[in-house]
């Protein structure tokens, strides 16, 4: 048996999460440190992983599976397919930079009422409240199971991870609120919580769903195993019926398109992004979010092809409304954390367009997409934070004049606001066009409306740089220092993969597109539609 | 009733009856060994009373500790002695003169009740979470259950140190009856046993130490109710009787299916009669779906387990559902499986209004204890889901599912029972607040019992919950799975309310303290977390004895 490196890569920062919360509540420096250690360690495993990864090989690549629990079908089958090594990639490479970046969001505020707040046993306790080595733990805790669920190829595992992973997600939003808040500090807490909550109760409620559907599945199929399944699926031994394959189909797609989030079921991703601190944010949006669109791609195509075409035209129409209604509310709002998140809700409407429009250069240009948003999200959110955190508002209206000030953080800014509207020359830029060209081959009216977003982009990026970084110097911004050593760490490389990814996307197109075609195989397989001649 | 129809109630057996009267009266053989692990309970249970006679005072609470916890060690032990003959599966069979079953259900239900009950009663033994009075350590339990609260009775007693000991063998005579209850194979058996579980219960749920009246208001409303659904349960054993003449389980299931023909001449008018049947066989599960707490018999579920005692209430809770679902399966399924389809939609929405009932009332609740008393019920609704599957793999996961909740259960209560303000525990939700940060380990364990309420992957919840909707699912009731995953996300919203509660609000100046429990209540909730990690994680093992034991003898 060779090593097994999946599952190596997933365990490394769940050993980590438990390593950081069991370190001592006076070393909260080590905690960072041993943090940061691990999340390279991961990323170093996950580098491995993908130059170990053969473009041209098997579907699923570095395969595990052993039983679990004989009794419900289930086994812990891990594979990794070109979709799933690239976001994998993106999510080790994120993590180091989000705990970079939140090096100081979770330490003690000054003056914390955390010690004073009672004269109970906590103080002779060896289980005092540590929020720095929670919060560090928390989001090695995610990274894990994302990574797990990237490369899960048995439906119920994969199930466990998508509802396991709301659990981390949810103290860190509830329990790590930005301290940039307009209102008092209870106002603050209550806001925080309600966002939790909300978050919480959307994510397991689709989740729930999804599990009717994933007990749905086993009793038509009577297996979990995705290989498996497809083979009957291709071998004509499973006829699932009409009927049934559409409820299966919608159970699974629900919970996905709550996690991703689609219009109309994203408004707890506003309240979330805004709540928590931007680490926190960049979590969600660029790595936990990508998880449900993952999914659409992974499980709803394979699973039900005919049901996912049947869905093809009403899905597409709300992908639309994501993208434009994203946009507009992007360009209304006047918090810059909502701004960043409405943005994040008109993307991903282009992720699910680029799936959706099934052809092979749509659903190539919806996995860049993924990996592109989340480098570029990333760059845009962790620089607003480290801006919100100086002057202690997430109001644009309370900025003007930045760049005089603090010129590199401008810069930075803007380097990542470019990204976000997707110009040319930085990686976004590809993956939208691929996304346009696929869907227009296909449906050219969506095509068009889908313009409109861009166009959107254009002016929410734009209006935000000019409001907050351009003009008069404001007074309160007067001081405000620029970058420092830690915060330019997180910034430049990630602008430098912007860049890179722009010129040149051959690494990521090589691995993406053989998995693609697979995937436009399964869907395609019983019913060639006349778009697919127009692909090729 | 004529004296044959009279008489043939104590001798038929197998449906066969007997001859006229006057016949030679034959002794009735018992097989003891099998019967085990109830004669242990029951025999220490006697031996517990003697010791509150004989023994001095002193030494009582030790021994009967000590006592209850060995006879229970040694009745489970004996239950998995005759599993290991094989009396689970191939040896099963019916003993006592067909009055017990000894087969897998039975003895996986009674291994279940007597662990619960060993860790449950770590919890009844605990003395160290209440400050002294007058320099004795105290327990949950009223000084002199007697004496009238506030009275001078009752302080001479506390000033004497008095404590009540005799908790100890009576909550062995309620698990000798929970031992009875799923493994009855007649009708009268069950009533017996019925009683014998639930009369000690009523009397623990009466001599809380603190907030006595509510206590004793809970007893009340317990008794009253309890008697009046055990009247149900006793008029539509009757009925049955009319119907089948005979109470033997067997004897009905063969006159139900309609393999015997003979008519009782005592019951000509009567046997074979529909009507009797079907209401015969409502009234009964009226009963027992009162104790397992199905809306709309839920009543007394709240108001009990909130003035109950709360190792009580933890002990009721997980030992009372896991015999009387264990009860409510071998009805279903070896008397009644002719009545599925008539049944079926009562069942099913029962079942339905049980779920969504449960979980939408918890919402509203403020009270730690009221709200684990509505969860539960919508627990029960969970598990009526797979009752109703009506398939080996229903049976299976239903007693899954049960062995995952009992000890969730205990868990939970016992850890209600260590935050305390300066009026014992701190019930009220809002005291509460901010317990994870004075308390963060306290607060993580409570927050473990709640995600596996909730049912959330990688807790034991889970993975019942996944099994008993798998087996729904399989036996045709789609629907019930629907309604259960909405009942789960209405469900979760109220455990998640405790968790925020506990990780997010700032904790309250006059907030409740966590007292060190003694190393008794750390093993019951250690158990309680070990038991719902493991059974999230690797279930495998139990489903696979749980699915061995789903195979009901006749």
């Amino acid at each position: 048996m060779s090593f097994p490196l999946l599952t190596a890569t997933a365990v490394l920062p769940a050993v980590g999460a438990i390593a950081t919360a069991a370190v001592p509540a006076a070393r909260r420096a080590a905690a960072k440190w041993l943090a940061l250690a691990l999340s390279l360690a991961t990323l170093v495993l996950a580098g491995i992983v993908f130059a170990r990864f053969e473009p041209g090989g098997d579907r699923y690549q570095l395969t595990e599976s052993h039983a679990w629990i004989k009794d419900f079908g289930v086994r812990y089958e891990l594979g990794v397919d070109g979709i799933g090594v690239a976001l994998l990639a993106l999510t080790a490479l994120l993590i180091p930079f989000v705990i970079l970046a939140g090096w100081h969001d979770a330490d003690p505020a000054p003056g914390a009422r955390l010690d004073s707040s009672g004269g109970g046993p906590e103080k002779t306790s060896p289980y005092h409240w540590r929020p720095t080595q929670g919060f560090f733990a928390l989001i090695l805790m995610v990274e894990a199971m994302v990574i797990l669920s990237f490369v899960a190829t048995d439906v119920f595992l994969f199930y466990i991870l998508f509802e396991a992973m709301l659990i981390p997600m949810y103290f860190l939003i509830g329990g790590f609120g930005d301290r940039a808040h307009a209102g008092s500090d209870e106002n603050a807490a209550a806001q925080r919580s309600y966002a939790a909550v909300k978050f919480l109760l959307y994510n397991l409620a689709g989740g729930l769903i999804m599990l009717a559907a994933v007990i749905g599945l086993y009793v038509v199929a009577g297996s979990f195993s995705l290989s498996e399944i497809a083979a009957a699926r291709a071998d004509g031994s499973l006829d699932m019926g009409t009927g049934t394959e559409r409820w299966l189909f919608l159970g699974f797609f629900f919970a996905f398109a709550v996690k991703a989030p689609l219009w109309p079921l994203h408004t707890w991703l506003p309240n979330a992004m805004g709540e928590a601190t931007t680490p926190v944010a960049v979590l969600i949006t660029a790595v936990v979010d990508k998880v449900g669109t993952f999914a659409m791609l992974r499980f709803c195509l394979q699973l039900f092809p005919e049901a996912s075409k049947w869905a093809t035209p009403v899905i597409l129409v709300l992908a639309l409304i994501s993208i434009v209604y994203g946009a507009l509310l992007a360009v209304g709002q006047r918090d810059i954390k909502r701004l960043i998140a409405y943005a994040s809700i008109s993307h991903f409407g282009f992720i699910v367009l680029g799936i959706f429009a099934m052809t092979s250069q749509g659903q190539s240009g919806a996995t860049l997409y993924m990996v592109n948003h989340g480098i570029s999200t990333a760059a845009l959110m962790l620089v607003a934070g480290f801006l919100i955190t100086r002057r202690g508002s997430r109001l644009i209206a309370d900025y003007g004049g930045v760049q005089k000030v603090a010129p590199v953080l401008a810069g930075t800014f803007l380097v990542g606001g470019l990204a976000t509207l997707s110009l040319p020359g930085l990686a976004p830029f590809v993956s939208e066009f691929l996304v346009l060209v696929g869907t227009f081959s296909a449906y050219p009216a969506a095509g068009v409306i889908a313009t409109v977003g861009i166009v959107l982009a254009a002016l929410y990026v734009l209006v935000l740089y000019q409001r907050t970084m351009t003009g008069p110097v404001r007074q309160e911004v007067g001081g405000m220092p620029d970058l420092r050593v830690r915060e330019l760490a997180v910034a430049l490389p990630l602008i430098a993969l912007l860049i890179f990814l722009g010129v040149f996307p051959k690494p990521l197109t090589e691995v993406v597109n053989p998995a693609v075609q697979h995937t436009m195989h399964d869907v395609q397989k019983k019913d060639p539609q006349p778009e697919v001649e127009a692909a090729k | 009733m004529s004296a044959t129809a009279v008489h043939s109630l104590w001798t038929t057996a197998g449906g066969v009856t007997s001859a006229a009267p006057g016949d030679r009266f034959t002794a009735p053989t018992i097989e003891y060994a099998q019967l085990a692990p109830v004669l242990i309970v029951v025999g220490v249970a006697v031996l517990g009373v003697l010791v509150e006679a004989f023994v001095p005072r002193r030494a009582r609470y030790t021994t009967q500790v000590f006592l209850t916890v060995v006879a229970l060690a040694a009745a489970f032990a004996a239950v998995v002695g005759l599993a290991a003959d094989g009396y689970a599966t191939k040896n099963a069979h019916i003993a006592a003169m067909g009055a017990v079953a000894v087969d897998g259900p039975a003895l996986f239900l009674q291994g279940t009740v007597l662990l619960v009950s060993m860790v449950a009663v770590f919890t009844f033994a605990e003395r160290r979470l209440d400050p002294a009075s007058h320099g004795n350590r105290v327990d949950s339990f009223a000084a002199q259950a007697g004496s009238v609260p506030g009275s001078d009775s009752e302080k001479a007693a506390v000033r004497a140190g008095f404590t009540t000991t005799e908790v100890f063998p009576l909550v062995l005579f309620s698990v000798a009856g929970m031992l009875v209850f799923p493994a009855a194979n007649d009708l009268l058996t069950l009533f017996v046993a019925l009683e014998v579980f639930s009369l000690p219960l009523y009397l623990l749920c009466a001599i809380a130490r603190r907030k006595r009246l509510m206590s004793q208001e809970s007893a009340v409303k317990y008794f009253l109710l309890g008697s009046f659904s055990s009247a149900f349960l006793l008029f539509g054993i009757a009925l049955l009787y009319g119907y089948a003449g005979t109470v033997s389980y067997a004897g009905i299931a063969d006159v139900v299916d309609g393999t015997v023909q003979q008519i009782d001449p005592a019951l000509a008018d009567t046997m074979g009669n529909d009507a009797l049947l079907l209401i015969g066989g409502a009234m009964i599960l009226m009963g027992l779906l009162f104790k397992v707490g199905a809306v709309p018999f839920h009543m007394w579920t709240p108001d009990v387990y909130q003035g109950a005692p709360t190792p009580v209430t933890g002990f009721m809770a997980a030992a009372t559902k896991v015999a009387a679902f264990g009860a409510l399966l071998r009805l279903l399924y070896v008397v009644l499986p002719g009545l599925t389809w008539d049944l079926r939609p009562v069942m099913y929405g029962v079942a339905v209004v049980t779920m969504l009932g449960g979980a939408v009332v918890a919402i509203t609740q403020t009270d730690i204890k009221r709200l684990l008393a509505y969860s539960s019920i919508a627990h029960a609704g969970f598990i009526l889901a797979g009752v109703i599957a009506a398939s080996p793999d229903g049976v299976s996961s239903v007693l899954f599912y049960l062995g995952v909740y009992s000890f969730v259960t205990v868990g939970a209560f016992a850890v209600v029972t260590l935050v305390r303000d300066a009026g014992g525990e701190a019930t009220h939700l809002s005291k509460w607040a901010g317990l994870g940060r004075r308390s963060p380990l306290t607060a993580a364990v409570f927050a473990v019992f709640l995600l596996s309420f909730a049912g959330i992957p990688l807790t034991s919840g889970f993975s019942g919950k996944f099994a008993v909707f798998k087996a729904a699912a399989d036996g045709g009731a789609a629907g019930l799975v629907v309604v259960g995953v909405i009942s789960s996300a209405i469900a979760a919203f109220f455990y998640i309310r405790v968790i925020v509660l506990m990780f997010f609000s700032e904790p309250r100046a006059d907030g409740p303290t966590v007292a060190v429990p003694s190393p008794l209540t750390m093993t019951t909730i250690a158990v309680g977390v070990a038991v719902t990690l493991v059974l999230g994680l690797a279930p495998q093992y139990f489903l696979d004895l749980a699915g061995q034991a789903g195979v009901f003898v006749r």
